[in-house]
Formats: structure tokens, C-alpha cells, sequence
């Protein structure tokens, strides 16, 4: 499974949606994302990736696409510090 | 003086997911008690509960909404629904100010509490969901109903244990009495029934042990009685200013005339007589009714030993002769102890029974104690014309609450 479709797993999740019905260059504003949801995602993220994800780190996303990007950034980032934040499963 | 009526009735319980089924099922002495479905029972020594049976929060809600609700907060939500619903009530703008909510509960959001500290101490996973606090404040009941019914009055959530459903009505009441708000929907909820809840009333030693058959583990006033049955749930009425009422053509099932309140100040556990008898006092003399004038007392009769035993005793020092005429029954051998639900589930009993002339039965009575003998009309419901009832809510901590309503 990609990044990519992990992410829209993690923000049906918490937007009670099934993913499909997320698409990826849907923005949160279409999805109706509240503050709390927008925790929820944090939320939903770091259960599927098993990361902890900074306070700043969700700052300015505003779309789905803005958080796929932002995790392969951070997992790129990882890799070449020598951590592994790619998931097993 | 305004006045306040009631003029509708929501209730979901282990004997009836609405005020109608609720009342058959009491009148016909149906227990809602049974072996517990919820979760594994093993660990526990006592395994019976009056559980909510087959409740989808999916008929009630969408997906969204139930994250945000534990299900004491779903079990309020769909008793105010009902009485909101039975009352035709639908507050305009201007309304919305003057509409307001008291929900008590003796638990808040439990189960959410329980499996947050699941993960947390015995998985060791240090990442608690976002909406945990939102699911666990006592005040999330409350604020659900008003943001779902657009009540933008007055509001409280009351957390007194086992008063707290009868102290909410009574503060609903009295902000309807003194002019602070035209509209009130008011009641408890709670959801007891987790392994954590159970574990910590067993360790108190005052369940019933549901020995034989489970659904008859509750008995009050009977002398082989053997304690309490935790039950779960949330009783919602709609109470309104009399004249609010009328203007609307709204059907009125009584009027509430006394609400006493007195505290034992003496034993965290242990009842007195005093204090209820107080608190029964006090009630009747808001009401301006005679003792005599009373035709029926929702007991608080939990079936332990020492509640029915110095209830009985406080009815007779306020009732007086009139205690051994006077009609008692405690509906709790049903719908269990549902703790902060317990005294809106019991003063909606009581409502019922005047609306309808039918008086629900003490069930599971098999033995006289010759330390309860008032009539607790046994095992059979009574059809009797009813003017007026009187409600009693004892909680731990030694807090009494007490109700009385009268036909309009």
C-alpha cells in the first residue's frame, strides 16, 4: 500500500468516510474538517505511520495532497538521517 | 407564581427503548435484568446487570456524531429526542434563549474513560484519541442536547450519584419557577455497566449476588432481598411553564409542585432516616399537600438491606396512619439501579402511572420483612385513580431528593 492510499485511510478514518470518497486533491474545507477532526487526523496519521507527528508539522495543510507530500517529506528526511519511519505493514 | 408542567417523556432503559414500552414492561413486572452481554465476564463475582439491550447508536446517529459520544451521552440524547418529540415542542429563535437543560449523571463518559486507561496502563500506548475529554466530561450530556435542540438557556450538569436525575429535574424546575427560562429539558443518563464500575461496587458489597435466576436478582423490600443491580440508561422530560403550555394546546401529564432536598451530614454510605424523612418533608410543604393527599411514593428501594428498611421507616414518620395506606413501589427490581438516571427514570414511573391510573408492581416480592411492612404493592400492578405522586432519590454521600407531582 502507498503513502498515498495510507493517508486517505487515515482521513476516512477520522472523517468517518470510507476512502473512496476521499480523493486526494480533496481540501479540508470540502471535507468538513472542524478543529477536532482536524486532531483526529493527527490522530489517525500516527496510528497508521506509528510516528508521532509535531504540533508544527500539521500547520497550513489545507488539503489531503499538502499531507501526502508533507509525510514523504518527512520520511525522506528520516531516511537520510538514518531512521527508518516507514512502517512494517 | 408560574407554574411548571410536564409534557413529555423520553426514556431508554434495560425495559424499554421508549416511555411506552418502558411503562408495559413495568406494568407487567418484565425484568430487564439479566447476565451481562457487554464484555467478558470473567474476573467479575457478580455478573447481572439491567443493560440496555440491542441498542444501535446507528438508528439514532451518523458515524460522525457517535465519535463524539459515549454512550451515556447517546442514552440522553435519545430520551430528549422522545420527549421532545412527545411534547411537539419546537423552540423559535426567540424561544431558544428562554429554552434551557440540567442532565444528571453519576458516571459521564465510563466506558470511554475505561478503554482510554486500557490502552494507556495496560497496553502501555501512550497516545490517547483526541476526543477522549470530550467523551468523558460529565457536562458532554448537557451540551450535546443543547446543541442538538438548539437550547441556549439556562444549563447544569449535576453530579450527585443517585439524586443526580432527580436533582437535575428539580433545578429545571425551579429555573421554569422563578423565571429564568419558559422550557426545560431535564433528566440523567448513565452507562455504569464496565468491568472497572462493576469491580469497584463489588468491592463495596452492597450487589445483589443473582444467585438462581438472574432476572429476579433484584428484590426490593422483600426480606430475602440481597442487594442492588446496577442498571444503565437516561430518563429526559420536557418541562415547560404552565401557561407556555397551554398557549400551545400541549398535552400535560402533571404538574411538579415540590421539590425537597436535604443532606444526612452524617455517613458517606450509610442511610439515615432523618434525612430522606426531611427531604420528604420539605417536598410536601413546597407542594402545600398533606401527607394524607399523597396516593403514591416511587421508592427509592434499591434492595439492600438498609435502604428499604430505613426508607420504610422514614415514610412512616412523615406519612404517619397514612404510611400503611399509601401505595409503594420501588420499579428498580426491573430497570436495576441506574444511578444517576435513577431518579428521572423513577419520577417518569411515576408519571406514567398517574397518566395512565396503573400503579407498577414491587416484582420479584416473595417474602414479607417484618421491618417492611408498608404496602409495596407486590408482584401485581393496581389500576388506581391517581392525584397525586411523590418520587424519593437517595444517593451516597447522604443526599435526598424528592419530587412530587399532581394531576393538572
Amino acid at each position: 500500500m502507498t503513502v498515498q492510499e495510507r493517508v486517505i485511510r487515515a482521513i476516512a478514518r477520522a472523517c468517518h468516510l470510507d476512502p473512496e470518497q476521499v480523493h486526494p486533491e480533496a481540501t479540508f474545507e470540502e471535507l468538513g474538517v472542524d478543529s477536532l477532526m482536524g486532531l483526529e487526523i493527527v490522530f489517525e496519521l500516527e496510528e497508521e505511520f506509528k510516528v508521532s507527528i509535531p504540533e508544527n508539522l500539521a500547520v497550513g495543510m489545507r488539503s489531503v495532497r499538502d499531507v501526502i507530500e508533507r509525510l514523504r517529506t518527512l520520511f525522506h528526511d528520516a531516511g537520510e538521517l538514518g531512521y527508518s519511519l516507514e512502517p512494517s505493514s | 407564581m408560574r407554574r411548571v408542567v410536564v409534557t413529555g417523556v423520553g426514556v431508554i432503559s434495560a425495559v424499554g427503548q421508549t416511555a411506552v414500552e418502558f411503562f408495559e414492561n413495568l406494568i407487567h413486572a418484565r425484568s430487564g435484568v439479566g447476565e451481562i452481554t457487554h464484555f467478558p465476564t470473567e474476573g467479575l463475582t457478580v455478573t447481572v446487570a439491567a443493560e440496555v439491550k440491542a441498542f444501535d447508536p446507528s438508528a439514532y446517529f451518523t458515524a460522525k456524531q457517535v465519535g463524539l459520544l459515549d454512550r451515556f451521552a447517546q442514552f440522553a440524547l435519545v430520551a430528549a429526542r422522545e420527549a421532545l418529540l412527545d411534547s411537539g415542542f419546537s423552540p423559535t429563535e426567540a424561544e431558544s434563549e428562554r429554552f434551557g437543560v440540567a442532565i444528571g449523571t453519576s458516571f459521564g463518559g465510563m466506558e470511554t474513560l475505561e478503554a482510554g486507561y486500557e490502552r494507556l496502563y495496560g497496553e502501555r500506548n501512550l497516545r490517547l484519541h483526541p476526543l477522549t475529554i470530550p467523551r468523558i466530561m460529565y457536562n458532554a450530556a448537557a451540551s450535546q442536547i443543547s446543541m442538538f435542540f438548539a437550547a441556549r438557556g439556562p444549563i447544569l450538569a449535576i453530579s450527585t450519584a443517585c439524586a443526580s436525575g432527580a436533582q437535575a429535574i428539580g433545578w429545571a424546575y425551579q429555573q421554569i419557577k422563578y423565571g429564568y427560562a419558559d422550557v426545560m429539558l431535564a433528566g440523567g443518563a448513565d452507562a455504569p455497566i464496565t468491568f472497572g464500575v462493576m469491580k469497584a461496587w463489588e468491592a463495596l458489597r452492597v450487589l445483589a449476588s443473582g444467585r438462581g435466576d438472574p432476572a429476579r436478582a433484584c428484590r426490593p423490600f422483600s426480606r430475602d432481598r440481597d442487594g442492588l443491580v446496577v442498571g444503565e440508561g437516561a430518563a429526559v422530560l420536557l418541562l415547560e411553564e404552565y401557561a407556555h403550555a397551554r398557549a400551545r394546546g400541549a398535552r400535560i401529564y402533571a404538574e411538579i409542585v415540590g421539590y425537597g432536598v436535604s443532606a444526612d451530614a452524617g455517613h458517606i454510605t450509610d442511610p439515615s432516616i432523618e434525612g430522606p424523612a426531611s427531604a420528604m418533608r420539605a417536598a410536601l410543604a413546597e407542594a402545600r399537600l398533606a401527607p394524607e393527599e399523597v396516593d403514591y411514593i416511587n421508592a427509592h428501594g434499591t434492595a439492600t438491606k438498609a435502604n428499604d428498611r430505613l426508607e420504610t421507616e422514614a415514610i412512616k414518620c412523615v406519612f404517619g396512619p397514612h404510611a400503611r395506606r399509601v401505595a409503594i413501589s420501588s420499579t428498580k427490581a426491573l430497570h436495576g439501579h441506574t444511578m444517576g438516571a435513577a431518579g428521572a427514570l423513577e419520577f417518569a414511573a411515576a408519571l406514567l402511572a398517574l397518566q395512565r391510573g396503573i400503579i407498577p408492581p414491587t416484582a420479584h416480592y416473595t417474602e414479607p420483612d417484618p421491618e417492611c411492612d408498608l404496602d409495596y404493592v407486590p408482584n401485581c400492578a393496581r389500576e388506581q385513580k391517581l392525584e397525586v405522586v411523590l418520587s424519593n432519590s437517595f444517593a451516597f454521600g447522604g443526599i435526598n431528593a424528592v419530587l412530587v407531582a399532581r394531576r393538572v
